[in-house]
């Protein structure tokens, strides 16, 4: 009887876990020095039944978090329009309102519309139109890619707002096995959808160049594995089963290849495995740790962490010419690199007085800058645009996601409801 | 239990052996009988070999029984200092508690190696790999089959204490013999 009631104990558990899943909310706790000033009208709504998503308050929500900017609070706004000729400048310059933008949001068929203005209110000029369409179903991404579109037109840089993150979530069972669920949701963890769960660790979540696949490590045979799993139809393949570790896999840019952990020869080394083919190929040959792998944007070489030097630190593999240099000097530890897109900043965990902190390192100067000043930050992923850095720490005992701008200059909390949450993986651009 | 029936034998034999000496007129019947008498003492001989091995045996037992008590007295769970592979003096008294135990059996075991939070999670999976490999090198120098022993390492993903701080990460370095 207590046997019984202890496995219902863990199945009424799972399920409440379920339930309340790890859903991201957004605080931001430090923004830049002079954010530009954006009012965001509400979006008019012609279709029938509620607008089936708050186009302006996630437009909103993007641009604060991104702490470049700070939107004007509905309640302050003197006017609301929803197309040019409603608008009147006196009421946005009133407010100190710099930009202003308006929208409208119609629905044919299952087609959703958004037409979006940008307006310079200082300069009295209107700056940028446009438009999304698509299925009705994906209007918070719609959303984004308005937020991406004034991003880019009032920064110069792509915004990497529609785009969406891999996490792993941590319930645990008191007395039991912690439950493990790889979950993927929106940038800014809205629509959270959970991929696999188990009772055995899940690590390592990473994406595919197109953004169609996922691979992760898990421990769900009892012994770790690495799996690859399509998003479209959650066919998933297990790529590896060696004796030891099977970890940190890790796409090439070109999607053919993956880089891996392996120490089925004896201590743990970086592998090559083709991905058509399952051929493996061994990159490093080393007593010591060679671990975590990642990609430099052209292909042509990987950054690892390696303890050969005594301590862990980060080195380089010409995959042309098949040779190592040491990229890290500053400190007895940087581990876990993510290149930037522009191939020049990686970011990685340093340590310094003993706390692990995320840092800088650019590639051209050689010099590192420390991001974060909590004290466990680990497993950073950078946006595709360059701008931002996901990374895990810890609030009280409790595993949370943070984010940081590359300059260190702005920063932002996603707190889970409940549960400890690690390893944020940042998805590439999206395809439409 | 088993020695039973080939007890039974003996007596059967040395009862047959008896009567032929009893009734003994030929040579042929007390060649039969002498051999009878052989074949006895030959078995009888055997079942004393047995009990001597019963008898080692019920001591094996109880040594095996004191071996497995002084080892499950120091604990399965071997600790490490931060970022070391190196076993400790206390490792190494518990680890030579089992594998006197593992020298009288052939019982497989499995090396779980663990880290605590700090330092990344890829680093701490290969770093808790190497804390279970530490453990089974020893074991093979010390006599026990590599072949007897798997490791596999869950790095910081399996704590036993959740929180912060020196005293929950002492708990977490560890390797766990099962």
């Amino acid at each position: 009887m207590k046997v019984l009631s202890s496995v219902l104990l863990s199945v009424v558990l799972a399920m409440v876990a379920s339930i309340a899943q790890a859903q991201l909310t957004i605080e931001i706790s430090q923004g830049m020095d002079n954010p530009t000033a954006i009012a965001i009208a509400p979006f008019a709504w012609q279709g029938n039944g509620a607008q089936p998503e708050d186009v302006a308050a996630v437009v909103d929500s993007d641009l604060a978090r991104s702490g470049q900017f700070v939107p004007i609070a509905r309640t302050d706004m003197l006017s609301r329009p929803t197309a040019q000729a409603d608008v009147f400048y006196r009421d946005w310059r009133a407010i100190e309102a710099e930009y202003l933008l308006i929208g409208r949001v119609s629905k044919a068929n299952n087609e959703l519309r958004i037409e979006y203005d940008l307006f310079d209110v200082l300069r009295q000029t209107i700056v940028d139109s446009g438009a999304e369409t698509g299925p009705a179903s994906t209007a918070r991404m719609m959303s984004h890619r308005v937020a991406d579109a004034v991003y880019e037109k009032l920064t110069g840089v792509p915004g990497a707002f529609a785009t969406r993150l891999l996490y792993i979530s941590v319930t645990r069972v008191p007395g039991g096995k912690d439950y493990s669920r790889l979950t993927m949701s929106d940038s800014d963890g809205a629509n959270p959808v959970v991929l696999l769960e188990t009772s055995e660790p899940l690590l390592g979540p990473t994406w595919s160049p197109d953004a169609k696949s996922i691979a992760y490590v898990s421990f769900e045979t009892g012994r770790p594995a690495i799996y690859r799993q399509e998003l479209s139809t959650g066919r998933r393949e297990q790529l590896t089963n060696f004796k030891g570790l099977n970890s940190a896999p890790a796409w090439s840019p070109d999607g053919k290849t993956m880089a891996m952990v392996l120490s089925k020869d004896g201590s743990p080394d970086i592998y090559l495995m083709d991905l058509a083919t399952k051929q493996l190929k061994r990159i490093t040959r080393h007593y010591a740790i060679d671990t975590e792998p990642a990609w430099m944007p052209d292909g042509n070489s990987l950054l690892f962490t390696s303890d050969r030097g005594g301590k862990p630190q980060i080195y380089r593999y010409d995959l042309r010419n098949g040779s190592t240099e040491r990229l890290t000097f500053e400190g007895t530890y940087n581990a876990r690199a993510r290149v930037a897109q522009d191939g020049r900043n990686v970011v990685m965990v340093h340590q310094q007085d003993g706390r692990f902190h995320i840092a800088l390192l650019d590639l051209v100067t050689n010099r590192t800058h420390v991001l974060t000043t909590t004290q466990l930050d680990e497993s950073p992923s950078i946006a595709p645009n360059g701008s931002m850095v996901l990374y895990a720490t810890k609030a009280g005992d409790r595993g949370i996601l943070a984010g940081v701008s590359v300059d260190g200059g702005v920063k932002f909390r996603l707190p889970a409801r409940e549960g400890d949450v690690r390893e944020p993986a940042w998805s590439p651009y999206l395809s439409r | 239990m088993k020695h039973l029936p080939v007890a039974g034998k003996a007596i059967t034999l040395l009862l047959t052996a008896v009567l032929l000496v009893a009734c003994g007129t030929t040579q042929e019947e007390k060649d039969a009988a002498a051999a009878a008498a052989a074949a006895a003492a030959a078995a009888q001989a055997a079942q004393e070999a047995q009990e001597s091995a019963a008898a080692a045996n019920a001591i094996a037992t109880v040594e095996q029984a004191r071996l497995e008590e002084a080892a499950a007295a120091l604990g399965n769970v071997f600790y490490f200092e931060y970022d070391s592979t190196n076993l400790t003096p206390e490792a190494l008294a518990a680890l030579d508690a089992h594998i006197a135990v593992l020298q009288t059996s052939t019982e497989d075991v499995r090396l779980q190696g663990h880290t605590d939070e700090r330092g990344t999670r890829e680093y701490n999976l290969a770093l808790g790999e190497g804390r279970a490999i530490s453990v089974r090198d020893y074991m093979v120098a010390n006599g026990i089959e590599s072949f007897r022993i798997e490791t596999i390492s869950y790095g910081e993903e399996s704590p036993v204490a959740y929180g912060s701080g020196d005293g929950n990460w002492a708990q977490n370095r560890r390797v766990v013999l099962e």
